[in-house]
């Protein structure tokens, strides 16, 4: 059988690496460029057909998505499960925010330090990673979430504590919100295809090895501790670049942003969207984000016109739903939306893909 | 020094809850290797369905305690029976993952239901406090860490001897060697997953009765995981240790430092044991195989 990629064996690399051509040739009828262009085009056409909230939603759901792909890189890709995703974008919007409100620095450069701070910070949380793994290596993220979490709300001097930080107003391109628009949906798309390709590379094919079995990888000469660090760290970088973007729209941050509830929302994205799938990513964080907001718009229209308490329904609906997505995806369609995507397109389903490994 | 002592007393006292709920912990994941990220989430139903139960059916509190422990362990059977056994052999973190949504749901039923304030739970304890000396202890949390320490004894006596808890214990050291010799682990799975309701249900209305009942109650079961951790996952003795310990911690620092540092502390005393002996402090050494 000509087997094009060098690759793993199979019993170690159960899974099909998604968005990749696979060896066997045709298993990926790849989306046509003509497809591509109507793509693009919605993406560019998109702020001048709707509202501003429209927009907004927009922005919203493009800085979510980076953040998802973050995680799906540690999680679905390196099979690190992380539950202090929030957290790292909370370093991200931090330090993005404080060098805007003391240096005034442009957007572009806080970007890149809000993605370098929780790059770092990223990798000293990953060092329990060097000796733990698995659920304990889950805590480690807990405790990672729980000690950020409190620097955000106590470290009053620096980070204005529960009340938080307001930011500057700015303007890219003198067009607004659509012009913020325009910036993440670039940095969106950048970051999707970096990390697709990455698992192209020796580090990406790494991860996935790492994922499989450790100890295996460690024996194929994978450094499995540079390895875990690295997916941790850019999982974290990711986090970091959302938290700067959703720091700088929202003109403000504080520690509510970045709790628990928020790290399970990311978790759930990945779930539902799909693990190991750029697609997944975008899919999955799309979903998560219009959901409740297709909630709302449901429960006013058959919620007896606002006689109901909407807020104190709404939310605990809103948990519920997660539950169900989170819980139901991961029994019935393991692989999320991008496997009903999948299957929509008529692609064959392999056996292994259904076993699912994190 | 006297107050130090109230203080160590109290957070010994509170430390009950965290043992009892870990305990459910641990039987949980020594059976079926999940790591139930739930269980905070069943205790806080447990303590709404003895809300239930007393204040708002009004059946007195004995009923009401055996209708919660009850009804908490037959959530626990489904959640089991529906959302886990199917699951069986699928990665841990894929269990792990349906556990947090189990807990989304609950948590969002829970406020769906009875609303996200905060309500009291009926007192049934003595109040009077206890003096040892010149140190007073409330009498709730007293008699309350009394009954707890009770259960979780009977509990582990429970464990160590009855059939059941050796076939409890059978599973956790070999599911297969298990299985082939006659114990039906799926009943195993079952039993620990009900057991572990019962237990959350119990030290849910001893979080509860505390200061209250809200939806979020769950949350002190991240101060259970820190216990979980500590012990080393595996180690019932090791629970009861690291549950005092935590609770000590926990009210300790909360005196001193104010309560924000209540909640980080547990986890930074953990993420350094963690760091030192990865197994935790009781656990034991697995051996992986490729």
């Amino acid at each position: 059988m000509p087997e094009p990629i060098p690759n793993l064996t199979p019993t170690l690399m159960p899974n099909p690496i998604p968005e990749a051509n696979r060896p066997d040739g045709k298993a990926v009828p790849a989306l046509s460029p003509l497809l591509w262009l109507v793509v693009a085009a919605a993406l560019i056409g998109f702020p001048y057909l709707g509202s501003d909230y429209i927009v907004y939603m927009g922005v919203l759901v493009a800085i979510n998505i980076i953040a998802t792909a973050g995680l799906n890189i540690t999680v679905g890709y390196a099979g690190l499960l992380s539950i202090g995703h929030s957290a790292f974008i909370g370093v991200g919007a931090y330090a993005s925010a404080l060098l805007a409100i003391h240096a005034g620095t442009p957007l572009a450069v806080n970007v890149v330090a809000g993605a370098v701070a929780a790059f770092i910070v990223g990798l000293v949380f990953g060092i329990p990673s060097l000796r733990i793994k698995g659920v304990y290596l889950a805590i480690a993220t807990l405790a990672a979430q729980y000690s950020l979490y409190f620097v955000f709300q106590q470290w009053t001097r620096v980070t204005g504590g529960d009340r938080g930080l307001s930011l500057p107003r700015i303007d890219i391109f003198g067009m607004g919100d659509t012009g913020f628009y325009f910036f993440v949906i670039l940095l969106a798309t950048l970051l999707c295809t970096a990390s697709r390709n990455l698992f192209r590379t020796r580090i990406g094919r790494g991860f996935i090895a790492v994922r499989e079995r450790d100890y295996a990888a460690e024996v194929l000469g994978i450094d499995v501790v540079r390895y875990k660090l690295l997916a941790f760290g850019l999982g974290a970088a990711y986090a970091g670049v959302a938290g700067a973007l959703g720091a700088a729209f929202l003109r403000m941050v504080n520690p509510d942003q970045f709790t628990l509830g928020i790290s399970v929302f990311f978790l759930a994205a990945v779930v539902v969207g799909g693990r190991a799938s750029i697609l997944g990513s975008i899919l999955g964080a799309a979903f998560m984000t219009l959901v409740p907001e297709f909630l709302r718009t449901g429960l006013s229209i058959f919620g007896g016109g606002g006689t109901v308490d909407l807020a104190g329904v709404l939310s605990p609906l809103r948990e519920i739903i997660f539950g169900v997505l989170i819980v139901g995806f991961l029994m019935l369609e393991p692989r999320g939306l991008a496997g009903l995507w999948d299957r929509l397109r008529g692609r064959r389903e392999t056996i292994d893909s259904r076993s699912g490994a994190a | 020094m006297s107050q130090f002592l109230e203080y160590s007393l109290i957070g010994i006292a509170s430390g009950g809850a965290y043992i009892i709920a870990a305990l459910g912990f641990v039987i949980i994941f020594k059976a079926g290797n999940v790591f139930n990220f739930a269980m905070g989430e069943m205790m806080m139903f447990g303590a709404y369905l003895f809300y239930a139960a007393v204040v708002q059916l009004k059946l007195g509190w004995p009923v009401g305690l055996l209708a919660a422990v009850i009804g908490s362990a037959l959530i626990a059977l489904v959640i089991e029976r529906v959302l886990l056994r199917p699951m069986i052999g699928r990665p841990v973190v894929v269990l792990v993952m349906i556990t947090l949504g189990v807990g989304s749901i609950l948590r969002g039923t829970a406020a769906l239901i009875w609303g996200a304030d905060i309500l009291q739970l009926p007192e049934f304890l003595p109040q009077r406090p206890l003096f040892l000396g010149d140190v007073l202890i409330p009498g709730k949390l007293a008699w309350g860490f009394l009954s707890v320490g009770a259960i979780a004894l009977a509990f582990i006596v429970y464990y160590r001897f009855s059939r059941a808890g050796i076939a409890i214990r059978a599973t956790s050291s070999d599911q297969i060697t298990a299985e082939g010799l006659g114990i039906n682990i799926r009943r195993v799975f079952a039993m620990t997953w009900a057991m572990a309701g019962l237990l959350a249900a119990v030290a849910g209305i001893a979080a509860g009765g505390i200061n209250g009942i809200t939806p979020q109650l769950g949350d002190v079961a991240l101060n259970v995981l820190a216990v979980v951790m500590l012990a080393g996952m595996s180690s019932v003795g090791g629970v009861v240790i690291a549950g005092i310990a935590v609770g000590w911690i926990e009210t300790v620092v909360g005196a001193y430092l104010g309560a924000a540092w209540a909640s980080f502390i547990p986890y930074l005393v953990v993420l350094l044991v963690m760091s030192i002996r990865p197994t935790g402090l009781f656990g034991e050494q697995r051996i992986e195989r490729i």
